[in-house]
C-alpha cells in the first residue's frame, strides 16, 4: 500500500492503495467516478479512456502509481447534465449512442483529438478513434458527431472551452 | 414469453440451472428470518397478480404533479425501446415526450412482459402501452365531457390539457390524478376497445427521436449495472475452471481467507471471493487458484468443429417445430436432374461481446434479495435466483438498469447468482463484473452452423429440387422464400462443443448466407443474372419491393455488368421475424492477401409502419456493421480452452471497417402493423458480400468468417 496524489477533474485526491492497481479501478471504486468504463482490461477497446496531462490514456492498463502527481479529466469533469461540453452536446444532438457504454470513452478521445487537430479530416477522425470499440456499431453516427463538434468549435471561433 | 419456448436456438433457456447452492435449513432461516414462510405465501399470490400486467394500474400512473409514469417489464440495452415506448405513450396521451417517466424491468414494480428478445418489444409491448395511454386519455375526455355537459366528441386533448367549445374551461392530467374515476379505473382490466391513433394522425410517433436519456449517457451519469454502488459494497471475483468441463477436486481457501477484508466461499463447484476492491478479490482468487486441483475432460477443438457437428447430428423427431418440411419428392427430383449443385456452408461460433460484460450487484436485506443486473430476462433471473436459494420468487427483486449491450447474449443470470451467493456469505452487498476473458469464455455463443444444400434446376432453369439441412445452428429463416418444385428442409440438432444460445437474428444469418449464396450459384449454373433469377422465383411481394428498392438505388443493372480489377458487386435478400431486407454491396479484395473490404452497401428494409425513424436507422446501421462479423469473427478453441478470448485476437468491426458509402432505405408502410427491426437487417450482409467476392475473384466463399482459419467439414 502507498499513498498517491492525483488531481481529478480539478480536485486534489489522495488514495492509499496498491501501486499496481489499475487507475480505472481507483477511479471507479475509490473515487466513485463510474463514468469511466471497464471493457477489456488490456487497452484494446478504450471504454476506459480519460485524459491525463492533456493526453488520452487507457486506464485499465495504467497502474495507479504512474498517475501520481498527474492531472486527470474524466467524463464527469467535462460537463454536467445542465452544462454540456461542446463534444457532449454534439453526441447528444446526433444521437450518437445506442447502449451508450462506449460513449464516455468516445467523447474523451474526441476532445483530445480536437484539442490537437481542430479541423480533422475524415481519415484523421477514423485514425484517432479506430481503437475505440462500439459493439452496437454506431460508428457512422459517432463520426457525424465528431464532425459536428469540430464544426461547433469553428463557429465558436477562438473562444475555446479548454 | 411463450414464443421463446418454441424458438429452438434459445438453447440457453433450456440449460440446467447455473448453480444450485447448498443451503442448510438453519442457515436458510438465519438468512431470511423466522416466520418468513407465512409471509411468502401471501407474497406469491400478489406476485402472480402483478405479473399479469392486465390492469391500467400495472402499466400507467399519473402523479398529482402531472408526471405520467409508464411501467413495462422490458429492458433497454441500446436498441431503443425506452424511447419508442415513451413516444408511444406520449402520442396517445397527447403530451410531450418529456412528460413521460419510463419505469422498466423491475420485478417489484413492472408487469412481467417476458424477456426482451425475438424482436417482440415493438409488436408485443407497444400496443399495450398505447392501449393504456389511450384509456387514460379517454378517461380525461369522459370526465371533462361530464363536467361540462357536452358530448365526448367535442372534447379535445392537446399538450396534456382537455378543452371544449368554452375556452375558459380546462381539465388536465393533474386534475385526473386527483379524481375518484382514475382510482377506480386503475384496478380495472385494460380496456381492449380503446381507439388507437391512426398512423396518418401521428405527431410524435413516426418522427425521429434520439435516446430519451441521452443526456445521462453523454455525461457518464447513467448507472449501468456495473456502476451500481450500495453502502458497504464489496467487489467479487469467481474461480473459473481451467477448461470446459473440468471438475474441481480440491481447493484450499485458507490463504485467501486470511487476507485482510476478504470473504472466500466454496459452495459445491462455486468458489468465489469478495474484497473491498476488485483488485483485492482477484488477488484472493489467484491465491486459492494456485491450490486448486482439477480433473479435466477431453474436448473437441475448433479445427474439427464441423466434422464433429456432422458426426453428432441427430435427426429431428417427426413432430414439433423442427420436423422436416417436405414438398414433393426431393430425392427423386435430384436423382433425375440434369443440372445439380451441391455445396456445404459453414458458420463459426461468434460471441456477442457486448461492451459491458455481465455484471450484477446483489444485496440481502431483511430476508429479501435485491439484484441489479444486466439481463434481458429479469423475471426469469428472479426465478433462477429463487430456485438457487430456495426462496419464494416474490422475496427476490431483480432490477435491470439500462445496460451496455446484449444482442441476445444476456438472457441468463450468471453474474446475478454469483453476486447473490457472495453477498450472502459476506453479509454485505457485492458487485460482480465479469472480465472480458470470462465473457468470451463462459458466456454462450451464437451456434456454429454446418449447412448442406443439394439442389437442381429443370430444363427451364427453374428450381426443381431444394434439399437444405442445417446442422446445429437452428431453424430461423430456414424456409426458402423461393418457389421450388420439390423440397426438403431440415434442422438437425447436434452436440455443441461450446455453450450456445440466442444471438441477434439467431440462425437466420447462417441460413440466409447459405441460401443466398446458393441462389447465386444456381443463377450462374442457369446462365441467369442473379437479380432476375431471384425475381423469377420470388412471390413474396414485400421482399420483391425491398429488392427492387435496393437494386434501383444501387444501379444494380449497370454496375453488375461493369468489370473492375479486384472489385465486385453482390446482392442478397431475405425475411425473418416478419420484416424484409435486401442489400447490394461492392467489395474490394486485396490482390496480395485476399482480404475483402466492404466499399459500399445499399440496404433496403421494411418493418411495417416506422415508429421512430432515428431509432430504426440506428438499428439497421448497427446490424449492417455488426454483420461484418463475416470478415473475421470466430471463436477458436482447443483443449477445452478458448484460444482468442480478447479483443486483440477476436476482431470485432471497427471504425476502419465502416464502408465509405452506406445507403439505407427505410420503406415506411403506413397503417401496416409495426414489427421489430433490431435483428433482420443483419442477415443480408454476409451473403451479399460473399456473392460480391465471387464476382471480384471467381472464388466462392462458403465459410463465415470469410477469413476462417478452420478446416472445411
Amino acid at each position: 500500500m502507498a499513498k498517491f496524489r492525483l488531481t481529478v477533474n480539478g480536485r486534489e485526491r489522495v488514495v492509499d492503495t496498491d501501486p499496481e492497481r489499475p487507475l480505472l479501478e481507483v477511479l471507479r471504486e475509490d473515487l466513485k467516478l463510474t463514468g469511466t468504463k471497464y471493457g477489456c482490461g488490456e487497452g484494446q477497446c478504450r471504454a476506459c479512456t480519460v485524459i491525463m496531462d492533456e493526453r488520452p490514456i487507457v486506464t485499465c492498463v495504467t497502474p495507479v502509481r504512474s498517475a501520481h502527481g498527474k492531472s486527470i479529466l474524466t467524463i464527469e469533469g467535462l460537463g454536467d447534465v445542465a452544462n454540456l461540453h461542446r463534444v457532449q452536446q454534439a453526441f447528444l444532438e446526433e444521437g450518437a449512442m445506442q447502449c451508450g457504454y462506449c460513449t464516455p470513452g468516445m467523447i474523451l478521445r474526441t476532445v483530445a483529438l480536437l484539442n490537437e487537430q481542430p479541423k480533422p479530416t475524415e481519415a484523421q477522425v477514423i485514425e484517432a478513434l479506430n481503437g475505440n470499440l462500439c459493439r452496437c456499431c454506431g460508428y457512422p453516427t459517432i463520426l457525424a458527431a465528431v464532425h459536428r463538434a469540430a464544426a461547433a468549435r469553428q463557429t465558436s471561433g477562438s473562444k475555446s472551452e479548454e | 414469453m411463450t414464443e421463446e419456448l418454441f424458438e429452438v436456438e434459445r438453447y440457453e433457456l433450456r440449460e440446467p440451472p447455473a448453480y444450485l447452492f447448498s443451503v442448510s435449513r438453519r442457515e436458510f432461516l438465519g438468512t431470511v428470518g423466522a416466520g418468513f414462510l407465512i409471509v411468502a405465501v401471501a407474497g406469491e399470490a400478489q406476485g402472480q397478480r402483478q405479473s399479469a400486467g392486465s390492469t391500467l394500474e400495472a402499466r400507467l400512473h399519473i402523479g398529482e404533479d402531472g408526471v405520467i409514469t409508464i411501467l413495462n417489464g422490458k429492458i433497454e440495452e441500446g436498441q431503443g425501446p425506452r424511447t419508442e415506448f415513451a413516444m408511444a405513450a406520449a402520442e396517445e396521451l397527447r403530451v410531450p415526450v418529456e412528460r413521460i417517466r419510463m419505469v422498466m424491468a423491475d420485478t417489484d414494480a413492472t408487469p412481467n412482459d417476458g424477456g426482451t428478445s425475438g424482436s417482440r418489444s415493438t409488436p408485443g409491448t407497444v400496443p399495450l402501452i398505447r392501449q393504456a395511454a389511450s384509456a387514460a386519455r379517454g378517461l380525461l375526455i369522459t370526465i371533462a365531457a361530464a363536467q361540462w355537459g357536452i358530448p365526448r366528441e367535442r372534447v379535445h386533448v392537446d399538450g396534456g390539457t382537455a378543452s371544449g367549445p368554452d375556452a375558459s374551461r380546462k381539465l388536465t392530467y393533474q386534475d385526473l390524478a386527483k379524481s375518484a374515476e382514475l382510482t377506480e379505473a386503475y384496478s380495472q382490466p385494460l380496456p381492449a376497445d380503446v381507439s388507437l391513433t391512426a398512423a396518418r394522425d401521428w405527431k410524435v410517433l413516426g418522427q425521429p427521436r434520439h435516446r430519451v436519456n441521452g443526456r445521462d449517457i453523454v455525461t457518464g451519469a447513467h448507472k449501468f449495472p456495473s456502476d451500481i454502488e450500495r453502502p458497504g459494497m464489496l467487489y467479487g471475483s469467481v474461480l473459473r475452471p481451467p477448461s470446459f468441463g473440468a471438475a474441481l477436486v480440491s481447493v484450499n481457501l485458507d490463504k485467501s481467507k486470511s487476507m485482510p477484508g476478504v470473504t472466500a466461499v466454496r459452495d459445491g463447484d462455486f468458489v468465489a471471493c469478495a474484497a473491498s476492491s476488485s483488485f483485492g478479490a482477484r488477488k484472493a482468487i489467484e491465491a486459492l487458484a494456485a491450490t486448486a486441483v482439477w480433473k479435466e475432460k477431453q474436448h473437441p477443438s475448433s479445427d474439427t468443429l464441423f466434422r464433429h457437428l456432422k458426426e453428432h447430428g441427430q435427426a429431428a423427431a417427426s413432430g414439433g417445430r423442427n420436423r422436416p418440411r417436405i414438398e414433393g419428392d426431393v430425392e427423386r427430383a435430384l436423382a433425375g436432374a440434369q443440372k445439380r449443385l451441391k455445396a456445404v456452408y459453414q458458420a463459426s461460433y461468434v460471441q456477442h461481446a457486448p461492451m459491458e460484460p455481465r455484471a450484477a450487484v446483489a444485496e440481502w436485506q431483511d430476508g429479501k434479495l435485491t439484484v441489479w443486473t444486466g439481463t434481458s430476462n429479469p423475471f426469469n433471473v428472479r426465478q433462477q435466483l429463487a430456485e438457487a436459494f430456495r426462496i419464494p420468487a416474490p422475496r427476490v427483486r431483480v432490477i435491470a438498469p439500462d445496460f451496455g449491450g446484449g444482442f441476445g447474449g444476456k438472457h441468463t443470470g450468471e453474474a446475478a447468482l454469483e453476486a447473490a451467493r457472495l453477498a450472502r456469505e459476506a453479509n454485505r452487498p457485492v458487485s460482480v463484473c465479469w472480465t472480458r476473458a470470462e465473457e468470451f469464455t463462459w458466456a454462450y455463443c451464437r451456434p456454429a452452423a454446418l449447412i448442406e444444400i443439394d439442389s437442381a434446376l429443370d430444363d427451364k432453369n427453374e428450381i426443381l429440387a431444394w434439399d437444405f439441412a442445417n446442422y446445429n445452428s437452428g431453424g430461423s429463416a430456414i424456409d426458402t422464400p423461393y418457389r421450388t418444385a420439390n423440397s426438403r428442409i431440415r434442422f438437425i440438432a447436434s452436440d455443441s462443443p461450446l455453450r450456445q444460445g440466442s444471438y441477434r437474428a439467431l440462425a437466420s444469418t447462417a441460413n440466409n448466407f447459405a441460401r443466398e449464396s446458393m441462389m447465386d450459384e444456381l443463377a450462374e449454373a442457369a446462365g441467369a443474372e442473379p437479380l432476375e433469377f431471384r425475381l423469377a422465383h420470388l412471390e413474396n411481394g414485400r421482399i420483391r419491393e425491398v429488392l427492387t428498392a435496393a437494386t434501383n438505388k444501387f444501379q444494380w443493372a449497370e454496375r453488375s455488368k461493369q468489370r473492375r480489377a479486384n472489385r465486385g458487386v453482390g446482392l442478397a435478400c431475405g425475411t425473418e421475424k416478419n420484416s424484409v431486407v435486401a442489400a447490394c454491396v461492392e467489395v474490394e479484395v486485396d490482390s496480395q492477401t485476399g482480404v475483402p473490404r466492404l466499399l459500399e452497401i445499399c440496404q433496403a428494409f421494411e418493418c411495417g409502419t416506422i415508429l421512430n425513424p432515428a431509432g430504426l436507422k440506428a438499428q439497421v446501421e448497427g446490424c449492417i456493421l455488426m454483420g461484418l462479423a463475416a470478415l473475421r469473427e470466430e471463436m477458436l478453441f482447443a483443449g477445452g480452452r478458448i484460444r482468442n478470448p480478447r479483443f486483440s485476437s477476436y476482431r470485432v468491426p471497427r471504425f476502419r471497417d465502416v464502408p465509405p458509402k452506406m445507403e439505407i432505405i427505410l420503406v415506411d408502410k403506413k397503417e401496416a402493423e409495426p414489427v421489430g427491426a433490431g435483428e433482420t437487417p443483419i442477415i443480408a450482409v454476409a451473403p451479399a458480400m460473399g456473392n460480391a467476392i465471387f464476382a471480384a475473384t471467381g472464388r466462392r466463399v462458403r465459410s463465415l468468417p470469410f477469413q476462417t482459419t478452420q478446416k472445411a467439414g
